[in-house]
C-alpha cells in the first residue's frame, strides 16, 4: 500500500505543475503578442477581457471546437500521434526541473542528460507530422527542422559541458546550488552578491551562444525556417488544423518555457536571490525563479520582434562554423583554467 | 518493488514486442520507428538496473541523433511495395540459407563462451556502491583512468570515419554562390558606392 501513496503523491505534484505550466504558457503567449505589439506600435490582443487578458483562453476554446481535418494522402495513426508526441516530450522535461529548492518532481542524478535526451527527441513530432502529411510543404519543413535542431543540439551540449565543468554535477539542484556557495563573489571577496556567482558572467560568450542555440532548437525567429510561411506556408504544420495543431503549438511554447527556465537554471543562479541579504531573501525562491524565467522570455520576445529571419545556409553556417568551434574551444579553455587555478570542484 | 516489477514487465514486453514490428512491419518508416520505440524502451530497462547515465546516452545518441538521421534517410526513400513483394518466394532459399547459418554460428559461439582463468585471477576495479558515488562519476573513474587508451582509440576510429564521409563527398562545384562574411561586413561606402554625373536624357 506504501507504493500506492507514492505514486499518488506523485500523480499530484505532476497534476500541479502541469496546470500552473499551462496557465503560465497562456500568459507567456499573451505577452509574446502583447510585446511584439509593441515594437511594432499595434496594440496586440486587446477585446477579450479586460485588455485582452482572456484571449488566451479564447484561442484555446476556438481551437478545440473546430474541426479536425486530416488528409486523405495521409498516414492517419502517426499524423495524429505527432502532435501528441511533441506537445507530451515538451511537457515530460519539466519532471526534472527545480523551480524552488527541492520542488523538482523527480531530483535525479542526470537531470542535465535527462532534459537533453528529452530535447533531443522534440524532433520526431516534427518528422512524423512533416512526413504523415503526405504532402510538399510540411516534408520539406521537417526536414529542415529536423536537419536545424540536431545541427543547434550539438552546440548547446557543449555549452552544457562548460557549466558541468564547473558544477561538478548532473544534478539541476546541484547546479543552481553551485552557484548559490561558490563562485566569482566568492573570489572577489563579497559572498553575499551572488548574482557575481551566477554563471552568467563567468562564462558570458558560453551564455550568448546557449541564448541563441535555444532560439534555433526551439524553431523561434529568426530561426523559424521549419515554419517559414514566406516560403513554405507553414512548414510541417500547414496540414494541421483544430486540436492537433493547438497541441503542436502548445508542445513548442513548453519547449520554450524549458528552454528559458534551463538558461535561468545554468547561467542566473535558478531560484537564488541576486543579493543574499535581508529584504531580498525574505522572496521565496520559486518567485525568483519565475522572474527570471520571465526576463528570459522577454529576451526570447525581443529577439522576435527585432531580427529578420535567418536564410538556410546561414543558420546552419552560424551552427556549425560559429558555434561548435567556439563552444569546442570553450571547453577546453574551461577545463585548462580550472585545472590550473584549482578551482575544479572535488569529485 | 511492485511498481519496479510492474514497469519491468512493460518496458520489456514493449521492447521485444517493437523489435519484431520493427522486421514485421510493411512501411520502413514504420519500421525506424518501432526500432526508436524499442531504443527508448531499452533505456527504461536501463533505469530500472540504476544505470541511469547509460539509458541518457542511449537516448541521446542513439534515439536523438542515429536515428534521426536513419528515419531522414528512409522517409527520402521511394519505396515501392509491390515490387518488394515480388521476388519473396525466390529469395527465400537464400534468405534462409543465411539466416540458418547465422543461428548455427551464434549457437557455436554462445556455446563455447568461456572467461579465461587467468582473467579471473588478475584484480580488476573495484564497483564503488551506489550509494558513495553516482554511475556517471564511476564511469569516468574507470574510463578515464584504466581505458584511457581504449576510449581515446575508440574516438580516433570515430574521426577517421567523419573524415572519410566528408571526402567521400565533398566537392567544389565551379559556379556556386557563396556567402563571404568578412567580404560583406568589410566593405566601406567608397567600395560600394559609385557616385555619377548621369548627362540629361541620355542615360547612363
Amino acid at each position: 500500500m506504501e507504493w500506492l501513496t507514492t505514486v499518488a503523491i506523485i500523480l499530484g505534484k505532476s497534476l500541479l505543475l502541469l496546470v500552473a505550466l499551462l496557465v503560465f504558457i497562456a500568459y507567456i503567449l499573451y505577452a509574446d503578442r502583447k510585446i511584439w505589439a509593441a515594437v511594432q506600435l499595434r496594440r496586440g490582443p486587446n477585446v477579450v477581457g479586460p485588455w485582452g487578458l482572456l484571449q488566451s483562453f479564447a484561442d484555446l476554446l476556438k481551437f478545440v471546437l473546430k474541426e479536425p481535418v486530416i488528409p486523405a494522402g495521409a498516414n492517419k495513426g502517426l499524423f495524429l500521434l505527432a502532435p501528441l508526441v511533441t506537445c507530451v516530450l515538451a511537457l515530460a522535461s519539466w519532471a526534472v526541473i527545480p523551480v524552488a529548492d527541492g520542488w523538482a518532481i523527480a531530483d535525479i542524478n542526470v537531470g542535465i542528460l535527462y532534459i537533453l535526451a528529452i530535447s533531443s527527441l522534440g524532433v520526431y513530432g516534427i518528422l512524423m507530422g512533416g512526413w504523415a502529411s503526405n504532402s510538399k510543404y510540411p516534408f520539406l519543413g521537417a526536414l529542415r527542422s529536423a536537419a536545424q535542431m540536431v545541427s543547434y543540439e550539438v552546440s548547446i551540449g557543449f555549452v552544457i559541458i562548460t557549466v558541468l565543468l564547473c558544477v561538478g554535477s548532473l544534478n539541476l539542484t546541484e547546479i543552481v546550488r553551485a552557484q548559490e556557495t561558490r563562485g566569482l563573489a566568492t573570489l572577489l571577496g563579497v559572498p553575499w552578491l551572488t548574482v557575481l556567482n551566477w554563471y552568467w558572467l563567468p562564462l558570458f560568450p558560453m551564455f550568448v551562444i546557449f541564448f541563441i542555440s535555444a532560439l534555433a532548437e526551439t524553431n523561434r525567429p529568426p530561426f523559424d525556417l521549419p515554419e517559414a510561411e514566406s516560403e513554405l506556408v507553414a512548414g510541417f504544420m500547414v496540414e494541421y488544423s483544430s486540436t492537433p495543431y493547438l497541441l503542436f503549438m502548445l508542445g513548442e511554447y513548453v519547449a520554450i518555457m524549458t528552454m528559458c527556465s534551463l538558461t535561468t537554471i545554468l547561467f542566473l543562479g535558478g531560484w537564488t536571490a541576486p543579493v543574499a541579504l535581508p529584504p531580498f531573501t525574505w522572496i521565496p525562491g520559486v518567485v525568483w525563479f519565475v522572474v527570471k524565467v520571465c526576463f528570459v522570455f522577454f529576451m526570447f520576445a525581443m529577439v522576435k520582434a527585432m531580427v529578420p529571419r535567418y536564410r538556410y545556409d546561414q543558420l546552419m553556417r552560424l551552427g556549425w562554423k560559429v558555434f561548435l568551434p567556439i563552444s569546442l574551444a570553450a571547453v577546453i579553455v574551461v577545463a585548462a583554467v580550472l585545472q590550473v587555478t584549482g578551482w575544479a570542484p572535488a569529485s | 518493488m511492485t511498481v519496479a516489477a510492474a514497469f519491468f514487465y512493460l518496458f520489456s514486453c514493449v521492447c521485444v514486442a517493437s523489435a519484431f514490428m520493427v522486421i514485421a512491419s510493411r512501411n520502413p518508416v514504420h519500421s525506424v520507428l518501432f526500432l526508436i520505440l524499442a531504443f527508448v524502451n531499452a533505456a527504461g530497462l536501463f533505469i530500472l538496473m540504476g544505470a541511469e547515465f547509460l539509458a541518457m546516452i542511449l537516448v541521446v545518441v542513439y534515439v536523438g541523433a542515429v536515428a534521426v538521421l536513419f528515419l531522414f534517410v528512409v522517409m527520402m526513400l521511394d519505396v515501392d511495395f509491390a515490387e518488394l513483394r515480388q521476388g519473396f518466394l525466390q529469395y527465400l532459399p537464400v534468405g534462409a540459407l543465411v539466416g540458418v547459418i547465422f543461428l548455427i554460428e551464434l549457437v557455436l559461439v554462445v556455446g563455447s563462451f568461456v572467461i579465461d582463468p587467468a582473467l579471473v585471477k588478475t584484480p580488476i576495479a573495484a564497483i564503488p556502491p551506489a550509494s558513495e558515488m553516482s554511475n556517471t562519476a564511476a564511469l569516468g573513474h574507470v574510463l578515464y583512468t584504466r581505458y584511457l587508451y581504449f576510449f581515446q582509440a575508440s574516438g580516433l576510429v570515430l574521426l577517421v570515419a567523419m573524415i572519410g564521409a566528408i571526402v567521400l563527398t565533398l566537392r567544389h562545384k565551379p559556379g556556386v554562390k557563396r556567402q563571404d562574411v568578412a567580404r560583406q561586413v568589410a566593405r566601406t561606402r567608397d567600395t560600394a558606392i559609385e557616385v555619377r554625373k548621369v548627362p540629361f536624357r541620355e542615360g547612363v
